[in-house]
């Protein structure tokens, strides 16, 4: 017999889901949220997540092209980091805004450092840092009041978050438009139903691991119950808390970015809780009314660390003999 | 009934067990018989026979060398045509073979004298020694001494003995018919292990996509004080021997060098206690064994094959390739070899042929790690491949050994689990050579 056979090292089986796959799960995951924002900020939502996407993309591929790097815009990473910073906006922003702050994601905090898999924090989150500290006002004032369709008006309109933190003349919009979406914030980040079904189904696909958003919701939910409210322990408005800000959006979405968040399930669960901690933190004693992004950003740059120290217990070890791992 | 534990990490594979319907046949004596002096852990055999030398079936060709080693018998009577270098399929070399033509008469050497039916009349000793003249090894794939198996150190008593039936390995159904077909066989081998070892306690693992060999198993051990039956939920690698431990027992192997013994248990496969079995009753040294021929060939089977028979003889007999064959696996698909060519011979641990079409070979680049866990949430040995793998590749050994790359069993459920479809099994592997080599040279440099 004169066959051709292929020789490499086991195993001779892969899984079917790769790279794209999972990203492409991702985008898919995203969709309710994005629809949501097409319905309660209008089509202006749907042309500044055209923009984000379409700038991401191009930005990667013509940055990949000119470093004579293999074009990975099949991969759809530079899709969700589009979607993703689209949906960190304020809806009324100009839309050159998120065509530079997807390049500069793209550019500055992926590809200069190799790509996908090399970037240390969270490209998207990295393009809203961007534009927060060049364009503050854009980003923290152009706010619209939702309405169904295009229904938007004009006039900036208060975030329950700095109702929260006491801002003049707001008013707390009831639970169920918290729920669903309908108040002001940015694009993606107001209907938690639309989030939370997308993080469902991440979960369910197995994507992310369900450790990061729920020890992130649930420590910012005992925090705010027990500091939310000056003078006074337990009597913080949780339920606002969790629900108001981006986040559901960041703690399914964006503190379970693979690249950037731990590798082992007692690592993300301390990536989790890391991240509400610091969130909190801003939320009731810094300056800004919301602390989901920075506090993701801040947990992108220790994960490392947590990496070192969360090693499992390997199989056969003793708990003692830990420390003679010399790590 | 026993109360299981989970499997640490695993991953629930697709079984294709297309051939587990099949009865076992006889393959039939092959135009050549390649028996490689190196078909088991440990020292090779000496060959003891020389070109234009006629041989019998159960006739000694190879000597074993030391304790961990083991003799090799001829499979059936012919001519020895040459003792030689031929490519030797997993040591991936030219590794010393006795070559036989085999007469077709199927002689049996006079040596070869029926042993005793009843245990009870053997002491461990005299089980000890038939295991080594048999020339037996583990038949699940590592082909450990048996002898050795069954001799574990005066200082560490043995209470249970774990007979694995596990067959975790998707495609491979020669252990799961082997149960079915010859179940009282196994439970006479395996009641003359625990005799052996001193264990009171013996315990059938078989995983719940067996029910036949379940029922054959259950018949053959009812009445039988001391065994009892450990049915388990099918996962791979279940039936490797230390996850094989922990989920039935609770109980983890301590890390290399340690062994089952250090936990008071052995663990056999079950085509090994049945081997033992024939050993016992006939005389008959291991000179066969069953192997699974299946994948993309005609007729996937279950055959009863002379060590040394040719892969390519056997899928003619499985009814030839179907379909362009990419891949000639000698083992599983998650811990086989892939044969470069196929005119090699079965060894004593070969489990199975598993042949996968062009189409079904993934060719996919590797693409760069994002750390997604994946690899290490499945690890059934909790460690973490990402690091070992990222160490390993940049040469960086040491640190890969503080990551504990010599715990690793290979099982490769990281490298089937990585969506970027990096070889980290490879990259661990290359990691436990270097090291290993690094010890020896440290050691040399003591000794002189």
């Amino acid at each position: 017999m004169t066959e051709r056979l292929v020789v490499s090292p086991s195993p001779h089986w892969k899984t079917d889901k790769t790279v794209s796959g999972l990203m492409l799960d991702v985008v898919v995951a995203l969709m309710p949220a994005v629809l949501a924002s097409v319905v309660f900020f209008g089509w202006r939502a749907l042309t500044i997540i055209l923009t984000s996407v379409s700038s991401a993309v191009i930005s990667e591929a013509v940055y990949e092209k000119a470093v004579k790097r293999e074009v990975t815009i099949k991969d759809y990473s530079a899709v969700i980091t589009g979607i993703l910073l689209a949906m960190n906006m304020p809806p009324g922003v100009p839309l050159w805004m998120p065509a530079i702050g997807s390049a500069f994601a793209i550019v500055v905090a992926k590809q200069i450092f190799g790509g996908l898999g090399y970037n240390f924090v969270n490209p998207a989150l990295a393009g809203r840092a961007f534009l927060m500290a060049a364009w503050p006002l854009h980003m923290t004032r152009d706010w619209l009041a939702p309405g169904f369709f295009g229904g938007v008006d004009a006039t900036s309109s208060a975030t329950p978050l700095a109702v929260l933190k006491g801002a003049p003349g707001g008013t707390l919009p009831g639970i169920w438009d918290m729920l669903l979406g309908n108040r002001a914030g940015c694009l993606g980040e107001t209907s938690v139903i639309a989030i939370l079904m997308g993080g469902i189904y991440l979960i369910w696909k197995e994507v992310i691991d369900p450790r990061i958003p729920l020890g992130f919701i649930g420590t910012v939910f005992v925090l705010t119950w027990v500091f939310g409210k000056p003078g006074a322990l337990f009597q913080g408005n949780a339920i606002y808390h969790i629900l108001s800000g981006g986040l559901f959006l960041g703690a399914f979405f964006m503190a379970t970015d693979y690249v950037t968040s731990p590798v082992t399930s007692k690592g993300r669960l301390l990536m989790g809780i890391g991240c509400g901690v610091i969130t909190v933190l801003i939320r009731l004693w810094g300056g800004y009314p919301e602390g989901v992004s920075y506090s993701i950003l801040l947990m992108n740059l220790v994960t490392p660390l947590i990496d070192r120290a969360m090693v499992p217990r390997y199989y056969g070890w003793k708990h003692e003999a830990r420390k003679e791992k010399t790590l | 009934m026993i109360r299981t534990r989970a499997l640490s990490g695993g991953v629930h594979l697709d079984d294709r067990k297309i051939s587990s319907g099949k009865p076992v046949e006889f393959a039939g004596i092959p135009p050549e018989i390649v028996l490689f002096m190196s078909q088991h852990t440990g020292a090779p055999a000496k060959p003891v026979v020389k070109a234009g030398d006629h041989v019998l079936a159960g006739q000694v060709v190879g000597e074993a060398q030391s304790f961990v080693s083991a003799s090799v018998h001829a499979s059936t009577s012919g001519t020895v045509k040459a003792v030689e270098d031929r490519y030797h399929p997993i040591l991936a070399k030219p590794s010393t073979a006795v070559v036989i033509e085999p007469d077709g008469k199927g002689e049996i050497w006079e040596g070869v004298a029926p042993g005793s039916d009843d245990i009870s009349t053997l002491s461990p000793e005299d089980i000890i020694k038939i295991a080594r003249n048999a020339g037996l090894v583990g038949l699940g794939g590592a082909a450990f001494p048996t002898a050795v198996k069954l001799s574990p150190p005066k200082d560490k008593p043995i209470d249970v003995y774990l007979l694995n039936g596990a067959e975790c390995e998707p495609y491979l159904t020669c252990d799961a018919r082997l149960m079915v077909e010859e179940a009282d066989e196994i439970v006479f081998g395996f009641t003359a292990m625990m005799k052996a070892v001193g264990a009171p306690r013996g315990i059938v693992c078989i995983e719940d996509n067996k029910p036949e060999a379940i029922m054959a198993m259950e018949k053959a051990i009812s009445g039988k004080p001391g065994i009892e039956l450990c049915v388990l939920k099918t996962r791979y690698p279940q039936g490797g021997e230390k996850q094989l431990i922990q989920v039935v027992l609770g109980r983890e192997v301590p890390p290399p060098p340690g062994l089952p013994f250090d936990v008071g248990v052995v663990v056999s496969n079950v085509g090994t206690a049945y081997s033992l079995a024939k050993a016992l009753r006939t005389g008959m040294p291991l000179v066969d064994r069953v192997v699974t021929v299946t994948g993309a060939v005609g007729s996937p089977s279950n055959f009863r094959v002379l060590l040394g028979t040719q892969v390519s003889f056997l899928i003619e007999k499985a009814g030839g390739y179907t379909g362009e064959p990419g891949k000639v696996i000698m083992g599983g698909p998650m811990m086989g070899v892939s044969l470069p060519r196929t005119d090699v011979p079965v060894l004593k641990g070969t489990t199975g042929i598993v042949v996968m079409t062009k189409d079904e070979v993934n060719l996919d680049k590797p693409l760069p790690c994002i750390r997604c866990g994946r690899c290490v949430d499945s690890c059934p040995l909790r460690l973490l491949p990402v690091w070992i793998a990222a160490y390993s590749d940049r040469g960086m050994y040491e640190e890969a050994e503080k990551y504990r790359a010599l715990d690793c069993c290979e099982c490769g459920v990281c490298a089937y689990r990585c969506p970027s479809r990096r070889p980290l099994v490879q990259s661990v592997r290359l990691a436990k050579q270097a090291i290993m080599e690094e010890r020896r040279a440290r050691a040399q440099k003591v000794s002189g």
